[in-house]
């Protein structure tokens, strides 16, 4: 086959074709349109302004590591005058997470940025190992994900940053619209595709990849020639999101914009106002603290499962009552500690939030 | 026969699957065998990506097969490069192999 020129310069020799629109490109001009697609996402969306600190979700895969290189390229290249950080989460998992911690710290170097480590072992005294030795591998991804999600929001506010970016891509977020829907989870299909989300008591979360294909971020990767770290978790995977994602590379594969199509519809969806309605109110955890739609937050429902050794019961709300019934959560129980937002000057006040519940 | 030697690299969590090495060196036939009914004779065709992909299965896979290969072709979700250029601009798997070729196979399916 006689070699093909690019599609965007007409010169030299084209070595993708991107999924998203069919073009065949060369290697300069892919990076250029990948970055410049992404920096269009974050003026568009407008998710930061000059003086942010920012923490970028670092999990020394794939997606993180791409995220903080073009995080660097374009504060560089367009001004953006953001502090970055890199913030990695270490759930404790032997032969897995240490080793990508590893990865996370060769980045440190290689893109001078400062970094932290928070432990699930320091923060709620159990590191996933401890978690699946005592509950096994059925619902240890509910554990993982609901601390995850916490642990960012702690190890952001320790940083004092105002903004965590993670590296989510249009994979993902396609695959999660399928989720919810499939689910009937109409409270998250609300939010699923939102690039930035933001409660009034917590940390600001976007993604500037939200339309970045999976594919074209190896690609990046490959011939960045960066340095990611690729194993499955060693502990079960989220089977449910296995079955999202074959199904969805399928779709991708007999039609490549199958995954923008699925974000865009996942974007149309509207809720109807007496839907919304029974959706519950967001509160404040009575215990630490944490954003919760309970008195009780996810994670301290969860902790408390573990140190009571009803772990299992801990998942489902009927499974709450069960633990309710066998009495109050003992005086020594050990507890997350309390949540506060970071403390540096900021511009939107954030007490009301903390004032508005009861 | 002659034979065609090429360079495999895997990446992105593949190289689990082919002994936790990424890097290979392999000779196969330039000329393979094309299916006929039986009794016919012998037909060759010049080896290709597709023959490459089972070559590789059945001789330098160590486990798990069903996630490098699946339907005729890789599973979806792996990419794959021919000295340096997605597979996508070179035929995928019709794509004749040539003496000294590289070819990367990267799973996109592990974590980010």
């Amino acid at each position: 086959m006689p070699p093909r020129t690019c599609a965007l310069c007409n010169d030299a020799r084209a070595i993708l074709k991107r999924p998203k629109t069919g073009q065949q490109i060369c290697k300069e001009c892919f990076f250029y349109v990948f970055e410049t697609e992404v920096h269009n996402t974050i003026t568009e969306a407008r998710l930061f302004k000059p003086g942010d600190r920012v923490a970028i979700g670092a999990s020394g895969g794939k997606d993180s590591t791409v995220l903080a290189h073009v995080m660097k390229t374009l504060n560089e290249r367009y001004k953006y005058g953001l502090e970055l950080f890199l913030l990695s989460i270490d759930e404790g998992i032997t032969g897995y997470r240490d080793d990508s911690l590893e990865t996370v710290k060769r980045n440190q170097q290689q893109y001078d940025m400062p970094l932290k480590i928070l432990s699930y072992d320091e923060l709620y005294g159990w590191t996933m190992d401890a978690i699946v030795a005592q509950i096994g591998k059925k619902n240890n991804c509910t554990f993982c994900g609901v601390f995850r999600r916490q642990a960012l929001d702690r190890g952001a506010a320790i940083l004092n940053v105002d903004h965590i970016v993670t590296g989510h891509n249009a994979d993902d977020i396609a695959e999660t619209v399928l989720m919810n829907i499939m689910r009937g989870d109409i409270a998250r299909l609300g939010r699923c595709t939102s690039i930035c989300t933001q409660g009034e008591d917590t940390i600001k979360r976007s993604k500037p990849f939200k339309y970045a294909y999976e594919k074209e971020i190896v690609m990046y990767a490959y011939f960045k020639k960066l340095d990611y770290f690729s194993t499955e978790c060693i502990y079960s995977p989220d089977a449910y999101r296995g079955h999202a994602r074959a199904f969805l590379k399928d779709l991708e594969a007999a039609r490549p914009s199958a995954i923008i199509d699925i974000i865009h519809s996942g974007e149309a969806f509207e809720i109807k106002e007496d839907v919304k309605a029974t959706q519950k109110i967001q509160q404040t955890c009575r215990r630490c603290g944490y954003m919760s739609s309970n008195e009780l937050c996810k994670a301290c429902t969860l902790l408390e499962g573990l140190e009571r050794g009803m772990a299992t019961a801990a998942v489902t709300d009927r499974a709450r009552k069960r633990l309710d019934a066998d009495g109050p959560a003992p005086e020594n129980l050990r507890t997350i500690p309390m949540f506060q937002l970071p403390s540096a000057p900021r511009q939107k006040p954030t007490t009301t939030a903390v004032e508005g519940t009861t | 026969m002659s034979a065609i030697n090429l360079k495999i690299e895997f990446g992105g969590g593949l190289e689990l699957l082919f002994s936790n090495q990424r890097s290979h060196r392999i000779a196969i036939p330039a000329n393979v065998p094309v299916p006929t009914p039986e009794g016919s004779d012998v037909q060759t065709k010049p080896a290709d990506l597709t023959y490459l992909i089972f070559w590789l299965r059945d001789n330098l896979l160590k486990e798990r097969a069903e996630l490098f290969v699946e339907n005729g072709t890789v599973r979806p979700g792996v990419l794959v490069l021919v000295n340096d250029t997605d597979w996508e601009l070179e035929g995928e798997g019709e794509y004749q192999l040539k003496d000294g070729d590289e070819i990367v196979f990267i799973s996109t399916l592990h974590g980010g």
